[in-house]
């Protein structure tokens, strides 16, 4: 099909229904929760399942996606970029352009309204950047919900202007000061608080991972990424793409954009993780790269793990990536082969930040820098008619601090 | 029979409840737990709960979260939370060990080879916090194969569906999570506990035990008039962390402590039995 070798295999989606009743995807996912949280995730499993096909439901989020968040998002031509990269054509799925700036807030929409139709008043979510808990803290506030959001101690300094906009907003933001202070600590810190108000609370998890339902029911919200996509390029461009990129920390853009393309068995899928200061040095946060599965936050999955089964640290330059776990379905789609997981630097991500702030005025997300940076090694092995479609996830202003700081500018 | 099934059905020859304590092995450091778990059964605890530390304690309160952190600190691995338990074997042949934790450290060694290392050092009983029945088959034959009990919990969310679903998987004892919460929270209703553990019993002939929320000797006493078992945890863990400056002295405190509430419990279930021979 083109230069570069495809490694597409066949689609394990064709004809099967993943996750499986109990939530798995093959040996990946599942439910590893203490017992006080199964019935409550079995409530959310029967009333996700209710609601998904309910069209009044539907109707509510549609109107939402269109009228709050300002969908369908562009897929944009970024023919000045393709040229200078010399090979595919580059085409982004403009998420940046969302309410909110990223495309956390698909899923906290589609989550509150369910969570609006349990009779749930109170919110809690975990957050990393704090994309996802101003996400949460936005819907919460449209919605007149309490909201309650978990951040790590070390991330609540590095991203001091989220969380004054989640308190603008409403929300109540705790610090979490135990273990590594990150995400992986507000997501345990998340559901301890869930465990003790099951009654009136719901919790918003941000990305594909988690215990079942989560891993489907947030892919499911984030998918109008692809499904948007791939009906724009048939527009566009009159045919499939050859190839999809995004970013991976859980993995929710990279399973919104590929979801609607599993059985296409020509679009080849790349995942990118972050690599940080390089997979050689141990300081990164790629477990689909360089880690092995295990059980953490709910399911199974790959994991940065040491050889006694505990959880270590991860670094990368962005927060949104900095995450020791992934959702199970690209475990899935690793081990499946339909999917290819890759990973890129600290350094890669913030020249592909420079590219394409310079080349195509677009300010992308670190997060995004990551999958962008793959595409710089990807289209130029492609032949020009070829097409690459890359999810641009979210916008960058937020991140120009990290980028000032790590160049020694002061602000 | 087990040591687990021997040991309930003494108590109840003699018309005892059991005493069940938790400490975090290695928690403030390692060479303190074998003589912390030889002290807890000198202060009359018939079964100890040993905590294997995890980097993420999802439902542990901060008590027993810090606890995991300071044994990580020392890099106390499953392996090592296993060699204690040899250690104390060499002591003490009687008393069961029932080892308390997450998931994660389990998979990494794998199960079978886990359950061998378990029965070689002298474990009991495993209680794995995060792993619902659902998910429990591969570890539960590992554990049995080597006449290890799995233990399971019950919570008051569970349907009696899953009450059945949970006896059915798990021997030795089941352990009912008295609140809804994590480890160290709030007080427990005692009366709601009873109304639940009846429930239970009409399900299982098991042992039941129950656990969070008992945090002196006076909770520890009401809960052993309903209960078949008394789980104790963040309360002491406290007392371990607060001697964590002097881990010599932990020993005894920890002995006063669980004195206290073998003695309030002795008591309960002594009245209990008087009020009933009175035909009350």
């Amino acid at each position: 099909m083109s230069k570069q070798t495809s490694q597409t295999a066949a689609a394990p989606y064709a004809g099967q229904l993943l996750p499986d009743a109990s939530g798995h995807f093959g040996p990946y996912g599942g439910r590893f929760v203490a017992e006080t949280l199964m019935a409550p995730l079995e409530e959310l499993r029967l009333a996700y399942e209710r609601f998904r096909g309910d069209a009044a439901f539907l109707q509510e989020l549609d109107d939402d996606l269109r009228q709050y968040v300002g969908r369908p998002s562009p897929l944009y031509h970024a023919a000045r970029w393709s040229a200078r990269l010399g090979g595919a054509q580059v085409w982004l799925k403009r998420e940046d352009l969302n309410h909110t700036g990223a495309h956390k807030i698909n899923n906290t929409i589609g989550q509150a309204l369910l969570a609006r139709r349990m009779g749930k008043t109170r919110i809690i979510a975990e957050t990393g950047a704090g994309q996802h808990g101003v996400a949460t803290a936005t819907v919460a506030a449209r919605l007149g919900l309490e909201c309650v959001v978990y951040m790590g101690a070390v991330d609540i300094e590095r991203q001091a202007a989220n969380v004054f906009r989640m308190k603008l907003l409403g929300a109540t933001v705790v610090p979490v000061t135990s273990g590594s202070k990150t995400l992986k600590d507000a997501l345990n810190e998340a559901m301890r608080d869930w465990v003790t108000n099951i009654d009136n609370t719901f919790y918003i998890i941000g990305t594909v991972a988690g215990p079942h339902p989560y891993p489907a029911m947030v892919r499911d919200f984030q998918a109008i990424i692809g499904r948007e996509a791939r009906e724009q390029i048939l527009r566009q461009a009159g045919r499939l793409p050859d190839a999809l990129v995004a970013c991976v920390g859980g993995g929710s853009n990279a399973i919104g954009l590929f979801y609607p393309f599993l059985n296409d068995d020509g679009v080849v899928l790349y995942g990118v993780e972050a690599a940080g200061a390089g997979l050689e040095s141990g300081q990164h946060a790629a477990p689909l790269c360089a880690g092995r599965p295990g059980v953490l936050h709910g399911n199974r999955t790959y994991l940065m793990e040491d050889d006694d089964g505990q959880i270590i640290e991860t670094h990368s330059i962005s927060a949104g990536l900095d995450y020791p776990g992934v959702g199970p379905e690209h475990a899935w789609l690793k081990d499946s082969g339909r999917a290819n997981y890759v990973a890129i630097t600290d350094d890669e991500a913030l020249q592909a930040f420079h590219d394409l702030t310079r080349i195509e005025g677009i300010i992308p997300a670190l997060e995004s820098s990551h999958a962008l940076a793959y595409v710089t090694k990807l289209a130029p092995r492609l032949d020009r008619d070829k097409i690459v479609i890359v999810n641009l996830s979210g916008r960058g202003d937020k991140d120009i601090h990290t980028v000032a700081t790590r160049e020694g500018i002061r602000l | 029979m087990s040591r687990i099934g021997q040991c309930f059905a003494q108590l109840r020859a003699q018309g005892r409840k059991a005493l069940i304590p938790y400490v975090t092995a290695g928690d403030p450091q390692p060479d303190v737990t074998v003589p912390l778990l030889h002290a807890m059964v000198a202060a009359g605890a018939d079964i100890v709960e040993l905590g294997v530390p995890f980097s993420d304690p999802m439902a542990d309160g901060p008590v027993i979260q810090r606890a995991s952190e300071r044994a990580l600190a020392h890099h106390v691995s499953l392996r090592d939370v296993l060699g204690m338990v040899r250690e104390f074997r060499r002591r003490d042949d009687v008393t069961p060990v029932v080892l308390m934790g997450y998931l994660n450290p389990v998979e990494m060694m794998g199960y079978e080879e886990f359950a061998q290392a378990a029965q070689a050092a002298g474990v009991d009983g495993v209680l794995t916090v995060d792993l619902p029945p659902e998910e429990a088959a591969g570890l539960v034959d590992a554990l049995r194969s080597r006449q290890l009990d799995p233990i399971f919990l019950i919570a008051p969310t569970s349907t009696l569906e899953r009450i059945e679903r949970i006896c059915a998987n798990a021997s030795g004892f089941v352990y009912y999570v008295s609140l809804k919460g994590v480890t160290g929270a709030a007080t427990l209703d005692v009366a709601s506990v009873a109304a639940r553990l009846a429930q239970i019993r009409e399900v299982t002939s098991l042992p039941v035990g129950v656990g969070f929320g008992i945090r002196d000797a006076e909770s520890a006493a009401r809960v052993a008039a309903i209960a078949d078992a008394v789980v104790v945890g963040s309360a002491l863990v406290k007392t371990v962390e607060a001697g964590a400056g002097r881990p010599q002295e932990i020993a005894g405190h920890l002995r006063l402590q669980l004195g206290e509430m073998r003695a309030a419990m002795d008591n309960a279930v002594a009245d209990a039995v008087t009020h009933r021979l009175r035909g009350n």
